[in-house]
């Protein structure tokens, strides 16, 4: 039997820790994915371009800035060596959620937060003046966190089928072949940037959260 | 007279980073923490590697988007009396003209090509196996390929060229093509005869080919003296 001691703080220990090393790592891995993007800023083989895809979302020069590695061999081994550190941090996050029982109060459960979630997106419209009940997170709150993660999942999986199309091709066909994966991999690194837009825009609005991401917050219990 | 300096511990994270990043320099991503973890990454490649599996392809790429580089200003164009030269640590060393090519064991495979840039073409490409030249050469186990070329960067002062790894040289669909989509290769995709595989990215897959030499350990190539990765499986 394990035994599994409730956490004592509203963020322990292991979810800071795991929370705040994704903050370098994945802003490197985006950034050098961008810098890899701007060799081939296309989708669909050559020649037969995905007609689907919007023109904007095509032929960026992604700016200076935005990007690392400084050239294409550089990004690539940069994004193919954070990789494993993106996947072990994760991996470390989800066997303790698991083992800790902390996936019940942060995961998105359907029958329990379908409604609530709905509800509480319905009063930040201000369509409705009053919250729904919450305990520790809110359930919109749970949908995003959730969202999030399954992104990353999406990414990982995407990252694998787009580095080894041969290999990994059942993978890869998944996902729409190897070009279909590099869109895949590119909209799940765009519904991600717009998570963490709004995760910093919630964070600075509720200080008190952000704090207890830093020290872990009041003890109770 | 001498008075100890201790560094301040500002100094000492200053130093950690400037060493931190000297290990991370991606303008020579082969070396330090970067080169380790290629090392690594090139482990776990070779681990997944399927001698058996052959890769399909799906609908072919309409010729004129099939994309085509040198690294000479002009279309090299082959010397005359060109042949292949088939060497190394071989029993017996040959010199191979394009007929003899031909006369060979062919095979044919519609292959996509991954190109480091990351796009994707395809086209069926005709020719014999590595694997059958390293039989007729009388190579023995296969260790590594270099695969050198006729295409001349003047302004590096280099002979395009790359090596690869003898698993996947001998896979069943590496070859070296003399065809491609059913007619001979084109001055631009190679010609006479060039390195096509279905389990390197594209730049592994040496055009204008003069020498295969089967050798006894890893070397280099063109874009990986670069920086690019060296092992580079699809």
């Amino acid at each position: 039997v394990i035994g599994v001691r409730r956490a004592n703080r509203p963020q322990p220990l292991v979810i800071r820790i795991t929370h705040w090393v994704n903050v370098p790592v994945l802003t490197v891995m985006a950034m050098s994915g961008l810098q890899i993007l701007a060799a081939y800023p296309y989708f669909g083989p050559q020649g037969q371009p995905y007609t689907f895809v919007p023109g904007w979302l095509e032929g960026w020069s992604t700016p200076e800035w935005l990007r690392a590695g400084h050239w294409l061999a550089g990004a690539r081994h940069l994004h193919f060596a954070l990789a494993w550190l993106v996947v072990a941090n994760a991996l470390l996050y989800l066997f303790y959620l698991g083992l800790s029982g902390e996936w019940r109060r942060r995961l998105f459960w359907p029958p329990r937060d379908t409604r609530p979630a709905f509800h509480q997106f319905l009063y930040y419209l201000r369509v409705r003046k009053q919250a729904p009940p919450a305990t520790f997170y809110n359930s919109l709150q749970r949908s995003a966190y959730t969202a999030a993660l399954a992104l990353g999942v999406i990414e990982v999986l995407s990252g694998l089928a787009i580095y080894k199309p041969v290999q990994l091709h059942r993978l890869a066909w998944v996902m729409g072949g190897y070009d279909g994966a590099r869109l895949v991999h590119f909209l799940a690194l765009l519904a991600l940037a717009g998570f963490v837009i709004t995760h910093v825009a919630m964070a600075v609005l509720h200080p008190k959260s952000l704090g207890e991401m830093v020290t872990g917050g009041q003890r109770h219990g | 007279m001498g008075r100890i300096v201790r560094p301040s511990r500002r100094d000492l994270w200053r130093f950690g980073a400037a060493l931190g990043l000297a290990a991370c320099d991606t303008r020579k991503p082969r070396q330090g923490v970067l080169g380790a973890s290629e090392r690594w990454n090139q482990s776990v490649q070779s681990l997944l590697f399927s001698r058996d599996l052959e890769a399909r392809a799906g609908e072919a790429t309409p010729e004129m988007f099939f994309p085509n580089y040198h690294v000479a200003r002009d279309t090299p164009i082959a010397p005359p009396g060109w042949k292949l030269s088939i060497g190394g640590r071989v029993a017996r060393p040959q010199q191979l003209s394009l007929d003899d090519l031909v006369r060979l064991p062919r095979v044919e495979y519609a292959i996509e090509h991954h190109c480091v840039e990351g796009w994707s073409a395809t086209a069926t490409w005709t020719g014999v196996r590595v694997s059958e030249l390293a039989r007729l050469a009388g190579a023995g186990d296969v260790d590594f390929v270099e695969f050198k070329s006729f295409d001349h960067d003047a302004d590096r002062d280099r002979d395009y060229w790359s090596s690869w790894d003898g698993e996947s040289a001998m896979h069943p669909q590496t070859m070296i093509a003399y065809a491609m989509n059913g007619h001979p290769l084109g001055p631009e995709h190679g010609a006479p005869a060039r390195l096509y595989g279905a389990v390197k990215l594209g730049y592994k897959q040496v055009k204008y080919l003069t020498e295969v030499n089967f050798v006894d350990r890893e070397t280099g190539g063109y874009w990986e003296e670069l920086g690019y990765e060296w092992y580079a499986g699809t």
